[in-house]
């Protein structure tokens, strides 16, 4: 019988549900993962990802030593295998990057480069890069892919109550009453948070209301499902929020104290019936008023969403529009209570909170605020830009336009993730410099000039922040392979051979000896992180932040008194259709996400015996449609919208509704965004992925 | 409100506990460990194994510790020959028809009952086939005791998914999946928290299951490919 060399504490490197594992390791290799039993978040449960899908790490086709293309500087610039790459040696690999990164500061300025941080990688090493990029590049061009899942929950709630994270914690959920799942299949995209909503459901005997035009999982224990046609979600919302209003289900105290411009919002929505909703969005009138009134009369309601409501082109409506439910209702600030983004990566909200945004450091202080900027200054020692930097993507628009003219791409996958790929590609080849840190060669590695290989989560220390805000520790378990070093280490040594090419005469300091070093540095600035330590996480296996002192126990839930605006902020709202809407040509409503077995872009879970479950491209297509079209289950059929095709096997299943199909995104060789269209939010600057027009054909055998 | 606590003896010494706790938990209260198989502090105790079983003062039966509570005056004894008696023939009785060579806490506990495996060697073995019909872990309901942990991890107090129950009547009483469908044909999603509650090992990971076999990280590998290709082979055929 297997015994462990040793066990090592970590956290799961997947999803935002943030679990805490225990790599068993033998010969220096993870073969089990085990979870304890008595610790937040996930109390011993885990999903297929965690529990069998961390061997990627030791896939063959790790990165183990610097890479530099042998076609440098010919444009234009094709994506190459490994076979396009010449070995080099750290020093080399560094002084070239230091080399072009330099140049182009000093020719055209920081700003003509554009850099993405990483949703996977550490609170350190994300400090560490946009400290880098902030303070020795010189420009705010930092974002990440929180632009293109959360972007406009994080912009809505903004506006709403001035603070975008989880308002509760996942201890919370399995006491609920009452709670709303909408634009998230969360048993497939955070599979162990389903498993308290179900405990919640079955256990304690909560109520919970379905919005998705899928039939997901969780519809199997929904009191009530709403099936709106994709995209008229807002319209739905508003008919809840009307019916709260018209049926004096508010919650007056809460109102008068805590809330403002109710007397116009009651105004603008008295035109909002359920049956208006009903003409746009195909869900039954009564239905709208029954949710409305589970809601609005339960004692601990909470509203759960994903990628559904914020992937749109009025995403930010969308989010409104359910911030609006929650400040009627007073359902916000309570145990239990909230409004409930849950975050996708590992750490995207960490990613985020350590300044991996254009508009903010380390806190969400913002850059353009010059006492903050000072603040920063006076500690890093360097003159900081004070103009917003741009989002992801902007800066794919102004590489188009020629303002910027190199990447510097960590631990992400452009080239999967973002919309239209086509396009995507188009605009990367034209860049004159492309800088590339991961675990993997993935599709945007493909076009690097220089590819630095990263340590992965199992072979270095460091923090990640989960959706709900709980700041955990990973651990070194296993030996990186070859030469990939800690992402941080490499930014350091990166940032200081820059700072002598642009003879800087004092170093912003990246002289660190180990993430606990940076996370203290950081902590030193943003007052939310100022009471968490590293002898704190090991004591007490994770903080909620904020924690301001060391003697604060952390903050589970937020909003207890007051709104970070003061105020919550009830907006009224217009509903607008989709921005690309079935025609003749294009007869099907076309929808991505993600599935169980697979994450994102693949480059982890492609690499694991989870693709062994689900080695193929699919898309879901109704039995009626299919008849219709004479596809059988298991055929391959191409997809087509205006930007592109693919060809995947077909589901045939009811799951999504007759004239829509689904896509999940994570396959390279039938990538789901060669179809989408970069349309955005207009606020929150976020792609619409979960509508646009396509056709669906079969292929002549 | 917190009950008002009552007053019990475990082998002698005098203990004030709450009216709530469990005999297990009382027992624990004063430093001492109650052997247990089928108890798990992840999932609803059912008093299955009966190897928790300690004595009341008065009580015709032996009691299983960890579904029985406390009453008051209520004189306990954990480790009295009738205790023992119990505790050792159903170690010896689950040696007869089990594979418990991976289940170490088990053999520890032969160990201290002074057991015998061999006692009964008559019996009818359970034999079984072992199962490795998907990619995330293996089977082997040899090693299986019947603790039901796993359902329960699967159902109501871990997963909610509810792809695994017990099947068969009696002695041919088994872990199944509905029709013995193969895994990747039932609800289940592979968390794997039942091979994580699992006291024997007849639920492992696959990586590990093959480690045991004695191959190395690279001849897994190769195995894994193996099956990879005969299963899309099926699929073609199929």
């Amino acid at each position: 019988m297997a015994e462990a060399d040793t066990s090592v504490r970590s956290t799961c490197p997947y999803c935002g549900v943030g679990c805490q594992i225990d790599l068993k390791v033998r010969n220096d290799r993870i073969y089990k993962v085990d979870a304890p039993f008595n610790i937040a978040p996930n109390f011993g449960r885990l999903c297929s990802k965690g529990r069998f899908g961390v061997d990627f790490v030791h896939h063959p086709s790790r990165l183990t030593q610097p890479l530099i293309r042998k076609d440098l500087g010919s444009k234009p610039r094709q994506p190459v295998g490994l076979e396009g790459f010449r070995p080099a040696t750290w020093d080399e690999a560094l002084d070239l990057a230091a080399d072009r990164l330099a140049e182009i500061v000093q020719a055209r300025g920081g700003d003509a480069i554009g850099t993405f941080c990483s949703a996977k990688a550490t609170n350190e090493d994300n400090y560490i890069f946009q400290k880098f990029i902030r303070g020795v590049i010189g420009t705010n061009n930092v974002d990440h892919c929180a632009r293109l899942c959360h972007a406009a929950s994080v912009t809505g709630l903004q506006i709403a109550i001035g603070s975008s994270a989880m308002s509760n914690s996942i201890a919370e959920m399995k006491d609920l009453d009452m709670f709303i799942v909408t634009g998230s299949n969360t048993t497939e995209t955070h599979p162990v948070i389903s498993t308290f909503l179900r405990e919640a459901i079955v256990n304690h005997g909560a109520k919970m209301v379905v919005v998705d035009p899928r039939e997901i999982e969780l519809c199997q224990f929904a009191e009530l499902w709403l099936r709106p046609t994709a995209g008229t979600d807002v319209a739905v919302f508003q008919a809840m929020a009307q019916v709260i209003v018209s049926e004096n289900l508010v919650d007056r105290d809460f109102l008068r104290e805590r809330v403002e411009n109710f007397e116009n919002y009651r105004l603008e929505i008295s035109d909002s019936t359920p049956e208006w909703a009903e003409a746009i969005s195909g869900v039954p009138a009564a239905d709208i008023r029954t949710a409305a009134r589970l809601y609005a009369q339960a004692n601990q309601a909470a509203i759960y969403w994903g990628m559904g409501i914020s992937q749109s082109v009025h995403g930010t409506d969308n989010a409104l529009s359910l911030s609006n439910l929650a400040l009627l209702t007073g359902n916000l600030g309570k145990s239990g209570s909230g409004l409930n983004p849950l975050r996708g990566q590992n750490n995207v909200q960490g990613c985020s909170d350590s300044g991996g945004l254009p508009n903010v450091f380390p806190g969400y202080q913002l850059v353009t605020d010059d006492e903050i900027r000072t603040k920063f200054e006076r500690d890093w020692g360097v003159l900081l830009n004070p103009q917003e930097g741009l989002t992801t993507m902007e800066m794919v628009d102004a590489a188009e336009r020629g303002a910027i003219q190199a990447y510097f791409v960590m631990g992400e996958n452009p080239m999967m993730s973002e919309p239209d790929l086509r396009h995507a590609r188009h605009v990367m080849e034209d860049l004159d410099f492309i800088l590339v840190q991961d675990i993997f060669l993935n599709e945007t590695g493909e076009y690097a000039d220089i590819l630095l290989p990263a340590a992965s989560f199992a072979e270095k220390s460091g923090t990640f922040t989960n959706s709900d805000r709980r700041v955990q520790l990973i651990r070194p378990a296993v030996p990186s392979p070859g030469q990939a070093r800690a992402d941080w280490e490499v930014l350091c040594d990166l940032a200081v051979r820059v700072e002598q090419r642009l003879g800087r005469e004092s170093s912003a300091g990246f002289s660190f000896t180990s993430p606990a070093e940076i996370w203290d540095e950081m902590a030193r600035l943003t007052p939310p992180f100022q009471g968490i330590t590293y002898d704190r996480l090991e004591r007490e296996s994770g903080v909620h932040w904020p924690c301001p002192t060391p003697d604060h126990p952390g903050t589970p839930y937020l909003f207890t008194d007051t709104f970070p605006r003061g105020k919550g902020q009830l907006v009224s709202l217009d509903y607008n259709p989709s921005a690309e809407l079935p025609d003749d040509e294009f007869p099907f409503i076309l929808s991505t996400g993600r599935v169980l077995y697979h994450w994102h872009g693949g480059t982890m879970t492609r690499r694991s015996k989870l693709d062994d479950i689900y080695p193929e491209p699919t898309v879901e297509i109704h039995p009626l449609d299919a008849d219709q079209l004479g596809v059988q289950a298991g055929d391959w059929i191409q997809v087509r919208s205006r930007r592109g095709q693919i060809r995947v096997r077909t589901l045939v299943t009811e799951r999504s509704p007759q004239g829509m199909v689904f896509i999940p995104f994570h396959f390279a060789e039938a990538a789901a965004n060669e179809l989408t269209m970069d349309v955005r939010d207009e606020r929150a600057k976020i792609p619409d992925y979960k509508v646009c027009a396509v056709a669906v054909e079969p292929l002549a055998e | 409100m917190t009950p008002e606590p009552i007053t019990i003896t475990i082998d002698g010494q005098q203990i004030s506990v709450s009216p709530e706790v469990t005999l297990m938990q009382a027992i624990a209260s004063i430093g001492q460990d109650t052997p247990v198989i089928c108890f798990h502090e992840a999932t609803t105790s059912e008093g299955l194994c009966r190897l928790c079983v300690v004595e009341v003062e008065g009580w015709r039966t032996l009691a299983p510790a960890c579904v029985t509570k406390v009453a008051d005056e209520m004189v306990l004894h954990t480790d009295s020959e009738r205790v023992r008696r119990a505790r050792r023939t159903i170690l010896e009785m689950l040696s007869s028809a089990v594979d418990l060579s991976e289940a170490p806490a088990i053999q520890q506990q032969i160990d201290d009952y002074q057991a015998d495996p061999e006692r009964f060697p008559e019996a009818h073995r359970r034999t079984q086939p072992i199962l490795d019909d998907n990619p995330f872990y293996v089977r082997d309901y040899e090693k299986c005791v019947l603790c039901w942990r796993c359902v329960q991890a699967c159902g109501d107090d871990l997963q909610f998914t509810y792809a695994l129950s017990l099947g068969g009547r009696g002695y041919e009483t088994k872990i199944a999946t509905f029709f013995n469908a193969p895994m990747p044909e039932t609800t289940c999603v592979f968390c794997g928290n039942c091979v994580a509650v699992c006291p024997t090992n007849a639920l492992k990971g696959k990586t590990e299951f093959y480690l045991d076999q004695g191959m190395d990280y690279d001849q897994i590998r190769l195995q894994r490919r193996r099956q990879q290709k005969s299963s899309s082979q099926d699929k073609k055929n199929g």
